[in-house]
Formats: C-alpha cells, structure tokens, sequence
C-alpha cells in the first residue's frame, strides 16, 4: 500500500520556534522531576529521614558502580519496549494500554515455543529467533486486535487492550497450570526450563543481556520511521486530525492496525527476553506491572522513541535502587515505590503547563499560517 | 452423587459470588458516579488497595473495624479529590493519570503496611442468614457481610437519585453535555471534581471489606485487579446502578467457579472462568460499539466512548 501526501498540508514554522518547542519539552519534565524531588524530600523529613542521604543511595545503588549500572540497565530493560508500545501509537491518536498482556502473552509464546525445539535438540542459533519471532507475532497480533477494532468496529481501544491484558494473562495462566506445565514446578507452576544453552546471553563487555540492545535498536528505527518517512507523516497526521487525514486519502485503517502492530511486537519482544534472558521458563513472574510502568515513561518521553531510552534507565535506577534504600536506611523496599508514584502524578500535571510558560511562546502568531 | 456434587458447586458459588462481588460492587458504583459525571477514573486499584492498608491498620489501632472503613473510605475520597483535581486542568490525559494515581496509590500502600502485614486487626463481623436452614454449607454461604446490603441499598439510592433528583440531574447533565451544563450555569469542574472523590470514598471502602472481611488480612497481594475491571464492570453495566450491582454478582460468580470446582475435586481451567467477564465485557463493546440503542445510555462527554 502507497502512502500519499499532500504537498501544501503542512505548516512551516520558523526555526527558532521549533527550538522553543524542543526547549520546552525539555524544560517541563525536569522541572517536573525536581519538584517531584521536593515533595518526596517534604514526605522523607515528615517520616523522619534524610533526604539528602536518600538520593545519595539512589545514586550509588542506580549510577555508583559498573555493577550497580548494569543493575539499572538490566531493569531498564524491557521498560524500553513497553515504553515504545504506548509511545508508537499514541503518535497515531491512540491510547493503547494493554502494553501489559502483550509482554506476558509473547513471553508465553517465546517459552511454548521453545518446548518443541529444545526437546529435539534444535540449536539456539535457530531456536531463539524463532521465540523471539513468535513472541513479536503474538505480541503484534493481540495490540493489532485492539487496532482493528477500534478501527473497523468504533470500540474504544483503551478499554480493548486493558481487559485483552487479562484475556492475555488469563491464557497464560491456563496454559502453565494446565497442559504445559513442568511436573517440577511445584510451587510456582511454569512451562519447562529452556535451560543455560538456550539463554540470551549478555552483550559484550557487559553483565546487560541483549534486551537492552534489541530496545535501543528499535527505538532508533522507530524514531526514523516515525519522524522521517511518510509512513510517519501520514501517521502523525493521522494522530493530529484523523477526518483530514481520511479526507486527504490516507489509508489511516492500515496505519492504525500497523502502529499497533508494531507496539504489540515491541511489548511481545520485551516478553521475549524476560524469558529468554531472566527468567528461562514462562510462569507468573512475567506479570510484573512492565506495561504499566512503561506507559509513564512513554509520557515523560513526550511519545519519542528516541527519548525513551533514558526515561526507562531512570526509572531502571529507582528501581535497582530500592534494595541499597531498604537495607541501608531500614526503609520498605516500597519506598522507591512511592517516589515513581509521585513522580508520575506531578509529571502528569505538568502537561497543563505545555503552551502556558511565556519564555517558551513565540513572540508573534507565527506558528498560526 | 452427582446431582449432591452440583448442589456442593452450587452453594459455593453463590457464597463466593456473594463474598467476592462485595468489593466488585463498591469500586463499580464510584466508577458508575465518576462516570456519569463524563469523566473516567482508571485509578480505583490504587484507592482499593490504600483503602484494604488503612482499613486494617485503622481497624487494628482503633480495635473498631467500622472506623477503619471509614478511614478506608477517607483515603480513597483523598485519592479521588486528587484526581479530580488533576483532571480539570487542561492538557491533562485522564486515562494517564488514573494509572499514576494507581502507581500512587499502591506504592504508599505497601509503604506504609509494612507493619500490619504481622498483626491480626479486628474484622468485620458478618450476618449468619442461613442457620434455619439447618444446613452448614447453606449456613456457611449464607453468612453475609452487612457492607453487601450497604452496597446493595446505595445502588437503590443512586439510581433513584439520578432519575428524580436535581443533583442526579445536574451529574447527568454534565456528563452528557457539558455545554449545556455550562449554559444552565453548572460549574462543570466542580460537578466531576465532587463525583471523582465520591466515586474514590467509595473505592475505598471496598477495600476496606477485602482487608476486613474476605479474604480478612492485609498483605501486598490482597487485590486481583478488582479496581481495574471497575471500569469494564460498568460498561458491562452500561452505566446503571441497579444493573452494577447484578455485574458485580456476575463477576463474582465468574471468580467463584473456579474454587468450587476445585471443592469436587476439577481443578482445571478455572483460569478461563476468571477471564469470563473481562470476553463478556469485550464483546459488549463490540456488539454495542456502533448502536444507537447503547449510544443513549453512555453518558455522551466521556472520552472513552469517543
């Protein structure tokens, strides 16, 4: 399918505005982070803590060390992919938030997949792209699902994909209770080990598995292809007036299903290597609130796969620091907990200052041609 | 023996489905509030499981587990305020800020619950219904908890209130038109600000009754999920009180198959019943996606119906 554009469509903006803008979606969510900071410092002085000895912690356990790094780097993770599968379509106008079941539903895959080819001895070289195919297929098929029907039948996609999450974990569920489940799990019933040979192993010079790489990868080639092709355009123009775009010939169904294609195979290969790399079998660890997360950190990155990145290591840090928090300062290890929640409230907020900081506005009506 | 074997399923059910919709029908009348009003309020898991911790560490200091839920309830309306709030401003996505209430919510729950994990807090006493029967299984599942019928007799109240009374006609007002609302001189901000944490007061307290009553003891994994399928039980319910109140037994029901069939010894595939109403829900979003017969009954300003 061609995707045609328009020439005249666009506005053209003045250099120094488009730099505002940038400015000012740099500006905002710090400033949000600080006064995150501050209220969580307000709420450690209230308890009785200091929190200057807290974000010393969160430094050393997050940044310290080589090894405390490759902690957060580990944890960041698949906090990039499912990042990525709320960042591509809400590009496209869509609020998909099933982010959550199409991790856990392709890391299932990944794992029922493996079953098969490690019992007859296939080797890893042709057994681990085939569950990471699988669980990206999985993935894409179930964030696709949620597309289509928003697209062909009106049904709101946000709802979609949250109660597809359940169905997902459901079915998972089923499946590692029921018909694949290894005898020796007994406690915490899971499909069978793929064992040490079939792990993804860690990238060079680093203790960080290739999860890490793979997300780094993809937000680059999804930042290409959402800023720099028309499939981008067309799809940014979509998000921006879907009537105009309809009007202007797009095929905005085909972009619509595409986009979320795409989110599901970045939250199914998140799954992928949760399985692959952390844990080697499928089981209930995999509900690990990665969807949930990922979607805050979609919306501190403004939606740009570029910028993802380093929002999920930040959020990575936090959470690799927990454990140094709770033994060092004898705090619950939920405390890092309550400073992401207080992060994603005030970062929220923050959206009501887009467009009201005088110092970003430009000073004509330049941007209205 | 076989007919006895589905009699055993039977009570079972309708014991678990009367323990289980409990929570169910609370978060689903705030949601069902929240919403009537045009806004949508995906956070409830968050006043939920704040509701469950304050409830049993109130009820535990206090040693009167009906102060606790209504501390639970104070939390949750804290929560809700903070929402509402939150959501007025413009630029703000309603659905985001309803996961990050949630985050919110729960990390400060498991903060602050640390302690409580270990104690044992006074619990809900419940009302025995069943012992004329003479039948323990029947006695047993018939034992209920006075918050059921407060959910119940609330359901009653809502519905009545927002057919026959001006403010039921002003939250429905908003919530379908927001324009006219403004143009009958309604602040609309301080119409949903009130619902929002109206709708979280009563999420609260049905996390008091996980905490004080079923299952009856607080620890990290108290809830499944229960405040976020609020949002797909009132859409289930298409946006009535009444009908909320028959989703939550359904969905209760739904999650109460499978321990009973576990009572007669089947232990498969239970998991697909707990899925049942999350299938139900979508294929009502389907079916009622492009009908004008539905379309009349979701309130017409909420962004999740556009």
């Amino acid at each position: 399918m061609t995707v045609q554009t328009a020439g005249p469509a666009y506005v053209t903006r003045a250099p120094n505005v488009r730099s505002l803008k940038l400015a000012e979606s740099f500006f905002i969510p710090i400033a949000a982070l600080v006064v995150s900071a501050l209220l969580f410092s307000v709420f450690l002085l209230i308890i009785g803590k200091s929190p200057v000895d807290f974000f010393a912690l969160v430094w050393t356990g997050g940044f310290g060390s080589s090894f405390s790094f490759q902690n957060t780097l580990q944890r960041s993770a698949p906090l990039v992919l499912t990042g990525l599968a709320f960042a591509v379509p809400a590009r496209i106008g869509l609020t998909i938030i099933g982010g959550e079941g199409a991790l856990v539903l392709g890391g299932f895959a990944a794992a029922a997949v493996a079953i098969p080819l490690v019992t007859n001895g296939v080797p890893p070289f042709l057994t681990l792209p085939l569950m990471a195919i699988a669980a990206m297929a999985t993935g894409g098929f179930w964030i696709g699902l949620a597309g289509w029907l928003r697209h062909y039948r009106g049904v709101n996609e946000t709802i979609s994909s949250l109660l597809l999450s359940y169905i997902a974990i459901a079915i998972m569920n089923f499946f590692v209770e029921g018909a694949l489940r290894d005898p020796a799990s007994a406690n915490k019933p899971s499909t069978m080990p793929i064992g040490d040979a079939y792990r993804v192993g860690a990238m060079p010079f680093t203790d960080v598995h290739w999860g890490l790489g793979a997300g780094v990868l993809l937000a680059i080639v999804l930042y290409i292809l959402m800023s720099r092709t028309t499939f981008g355009f067309a799809a940014r123009m979509t998000g921006g007036n879907p009537r105009a775009a309809l009007a202007q010939g797009l095929p905005v169904g085909f972009l619509v299903v595409t986009c979320c294609v795409i989110a599901g195979a970045c939250a199914g290969l998140g799954g992928f290597f949760e399985v692959a790399a952390i844990h080697g079998q499928a089981n209930a660890s995999l509900v690990a609130g990665y969807g949930f997360t990922g979607i805050l950190v979609a919306f501190l990155a403004r939606h740009n796969p570029l910028a993802v990145v380093p929002v999920a290591i930040l959020f990575g840090a936090i959470a690799a620091a927990g454990g140094l928090v709770q033994r060092r300062m004898g705090m619950p290890d939920a405390t890092v907990l309550v400073l992401q929640g207080i992060i994603f409230v005030v970062l929220l907020t923050s959206e009501t200052m887009y467009g009201r900081l005088k110092f970003f506005q430009p000073g004509t009506g330049a941007d209205r041609t | 023996m076989m007919e006895s074997a589905f009699v055993t399923v039977l009570i079972a059910m309708l014991g678990g489905a009367i323990r289980v919709s409990t929570p169910f029908m609370f978060v689903g009348l705030g949601e069902c509030l929240t919403e009537k009003s045009g806004r949508i309020n995906l956070g409830l898991e968050g006043n939920l499981v704040l509701g469950a911790m304050v409830a049993y560490a109130v009820s535990y200091l206090s040693g009167n587990p009906w102060v606790g839920v209504l501390a639970a309830g104070g939390s949750g309306l804290v929560l809700g305020a903070l929402h509402g709030y939150i959501c007025k401003l413009p630029k703000v996505n309603d659905i985001a800020v309803g996961i990050a209430i949630m985050s919110f919510g729960t990390g400060t729950a498991f903060f602050f619950g640390k302690p409580f994990i270990q104690p044992t807090a006074p619990r809900l006493d419940a009302i025995h219904l069943g012992d004329w029967t003479g039948n323990a299984a029947l006695a047993q599942a018939l034992q209920v908890n006075p918050l059921f019928f407060v959910g119940i007799i609330l359901a009653v109240a809502m519905s009545w209130a927002f057919a026959n009374t001006r403010w039921g006609l002003i939250v429905r007002m908003t919530g379908d038109s927001a324009a006219s609302a403004r143009a009958m001189g309604v602040s609309v901000d301080l119409v949903r600000f009130l619902t929002t944490a109206a709708g979280g007061f009563l999420a609260g307290v049905g996390g008091a009754f996980l905490s004080l009553y079923y299952p009856g003891s607080w620890n990290q994994g108290l809830s499944s999920g229960q405040g976020l399928m609020a949002v797909a039980l009132v859409i289930f319910a298409r946006w009535d009180p009444i009908r909320c109140i028959w989703a939550a037994l359904l969905f209760g029901a739904a999650g109460a198959i499978g321990p009973s069939l576990q009572s007669i010894g089947i232990s498969q595939g239970y998991y697909f019943f707990n899925a049942a109403p999350y299938i139900l829900t979508l294929f009502i979003m389907i079916a009622s996606a492009r009908s004008k017969g539905a379309a009349r009954e979701v309130p017409g300003e909420l962004s999740i119906t556009k």
